[in-house]
């Protein structure tokens, strides 16, 4: 493969993304209200009802809205991915997909490129987002906001590959409303986002172990612990390797023209 | 650049789409790809562009088989859809950069062959318009100017000429026909309108996944008995009220 053409590609897709993403502003507004309403909302309304023992990576008590805020970074990034395959389905109907599948460049290179790409849109809206959550006191250190970095990309490349695998198994926009209920929901309250897992634990067992092997659960852990500058290995091990299978999965069950006749 | 089709079938599931098709596109030449709707056409445009895999029979694009030189083959053609398949919130010029990048081609060679295309196709005033904007003969325009960015050899159109007048739809083909001729592009048309075909232009007619007939269209009209190409066409795809073939 041709490193320049390569390049050339990517650069292609991404610029493509980056025009689409600034021509849908009043998307990229409500991909932040979504996680501002829990911070500021849900969070006030809840910090009461919830107190939170010291944890790592914190060194002190914290308040509710510093807990939530790596889960929410990650629902942006979780909401994204699957706005992104919502957008390959819509593609293939209308026939875009066909546009990128044209070039001759490799169909997994091309995949990687827009998965990779959407990332890249997506780290934009977790950064306005923890931008704005100084207002409530979400501190993290400065150097937390460089190693965090690494961490948001990876995630979004988790997500945006488990979106490209769901859009695999779509066959219409319309079945899209499911993936909402089934995927989007269960996989964010079923983690670490909201609520630490000891205390999921003291109330149900068995839903404490849906929580321990639900990918989204590390990738929250991942980013808490590289917002605080400190890495997490077991969770970077297990979102690389969920990545890496989701991704393979995708790649190899993608067919363009699922929704053809 | 010739492409050849050998023992072509494909099944989408229990209906057979293709059945043994086969047929040779000759270098510079217009070919029409004739046949009624649901004959099999789109199914062979998404089989040379790889959106389907082969399942019998091979592709080949001057002895080079798209199943084992997929790239290659990618290089050589260019293709407008019959839907539209531009992005509608992107200006011309952006719809035209993004292909050339997906070809891996600089920013200021893409930038050049954009003008180029635009200009010859009278569109370069537009550049800079959404595709919105845009009517459905100058949407059309922009896809071939899209088509040929890469400088494919090849340039495949299916029913591109679909909802437009007849106007456009005349100097849409007349156009292509000019490239055919300047460029020595091989070009295959697919419709079902026989004002689009003249009586020099090789057809494949497609009907009901086989090759009813490949043959100039001149000896098309003379096998069929009738005076004009309408008449000839109607008369071999025809069905009765009960769908079987007369």
């Amino acid at each position: 493969m041709n490193l320049a053409a390569s390049w050339y590609c990517f650069k292609g897709i991404l610029i493509r993304e980056f025009l689409r993403f600034i021509q849908q502003r009043s998307r990229f507004l409500s991909a932040l209200v979504r996680p501002l309403l829990w911070l500021i909302v849900f969070a006030a309304g809840f910090r009461a009802a919830l107190g939170i023992a010291i944890i790592e990576p914190y060194e002190t008590y914290i308040t509710y809205e510093t807990y939530i805020a790596p889960g929410l970074c990650c629902m942006i990034l979780l909401f994204n991915g699957m706005q992104s395959s919502l957008s390959m389905v819509y593609d293939r109907e209308m026939g875009s997909m066909r546009v990128l599948l044209m070039s001759p460049l490799p169909r997994p290179y091309l995949l990687l490129c827009k998965m990779v790409a959407t990332a890249l849109i997506s780290l934009t809206q977790v950064y306005a987002f923890l931008l704005i959550a100084v207002l409530v006191d979400v501190e993290p250190p400065l150097l937390g906001y460089l190693t965090v970095l690494p961490a948001l990309l990876l995630v979004a490349l988790l997500l945006s590959s488990l979106g490209l695998l769901l859009s695999t198994k779509i066959k219409q926009l319309e079945n899209f409303a499911g993936v909402m209920n089934f995927v989007i929901f269960p996989m964010f309250f079923l983690s670490s986002a909201l609520y630490p897992l000891w205390k999921m634990q003291e109330s149900s067992e068995w839903l404490y172990w849906i929580c321990t092997v639900n990918p989204f659960t590390y990738a929250v852990e991942l980013v808490r612990y590289a917002l605080y500058a400190e890495l997490q290995t077991e969770a970077m091990l297990i979102t690389i390797i969920a990545t890496v299978v989701f991704s393979l999965l995708a790649v190899t069950g993608f067919n363009p023209k699922k929704s053809g006749r | 650049m010739t492409i050849t089709a050998t023992s072509l079938s494909f099944s989408y599931g229990p209906k057979q789409a293709l059945n043994d098709v086969n047929f040779t596109l000759e270098k510079g030449q217009f070919h029409a790809l004739l046949g009624p709707n649901g004959a099999g056409k789109s199914t062979l445009f998404a089989l040379i562009t790889r959106l389907i895999a082969l399942q019998n029979g091979d592709i080949k694009i001057d002895q080079q088989s798209i199943k084992t030189q997929p790239a290659s083959a990618m290089k050589r053609i260019g293709v407008v859809f019959q839907q539209s398949t531009l992005d509608l919130d992107l200006t011309v010029q952006q719809n035209l950069l993004y292909h050339a990048s997906l070809h891996g081609i600089t920013t200021s060679t893409a930038k050049s062959r954009i003008k180029h295309e635009l200009t010859r196709m009278d569109m370069m005033d537009r550049a800079n318009e959404k595709i919105r904007s845009l009517n459905g003969g100058h949407r059309r325009r922009v896809e071939i100017a899209r088509a040929l960015l890469h400088e494919p050899e090849i340039l495949l159109l299916d029913e591109p000429t679909v909802g437009l007048d007849p106007q456009t739809r005349r100097s849409l083909n007349a156009y292509v026909r000019k490239l055919c001729l300047e460029q020595n592009l091989t070009v295959l048309w697919a419709t079902h309108l026989m004002e689009e075909i003249e009586l020099t232009d090789p057809v494949i007619l497609l009907h009901q996944g086989s090759v009813l007939i490949n043959a100039l269209a001149s000896a098309l009209v003379e096998q069929s008995g009738y005076q004009n190409l309408t008449d000839a066409f109607h008369h071999l795809t025809e069905k009765d009220d009960l769908g079987v073939n007369r």
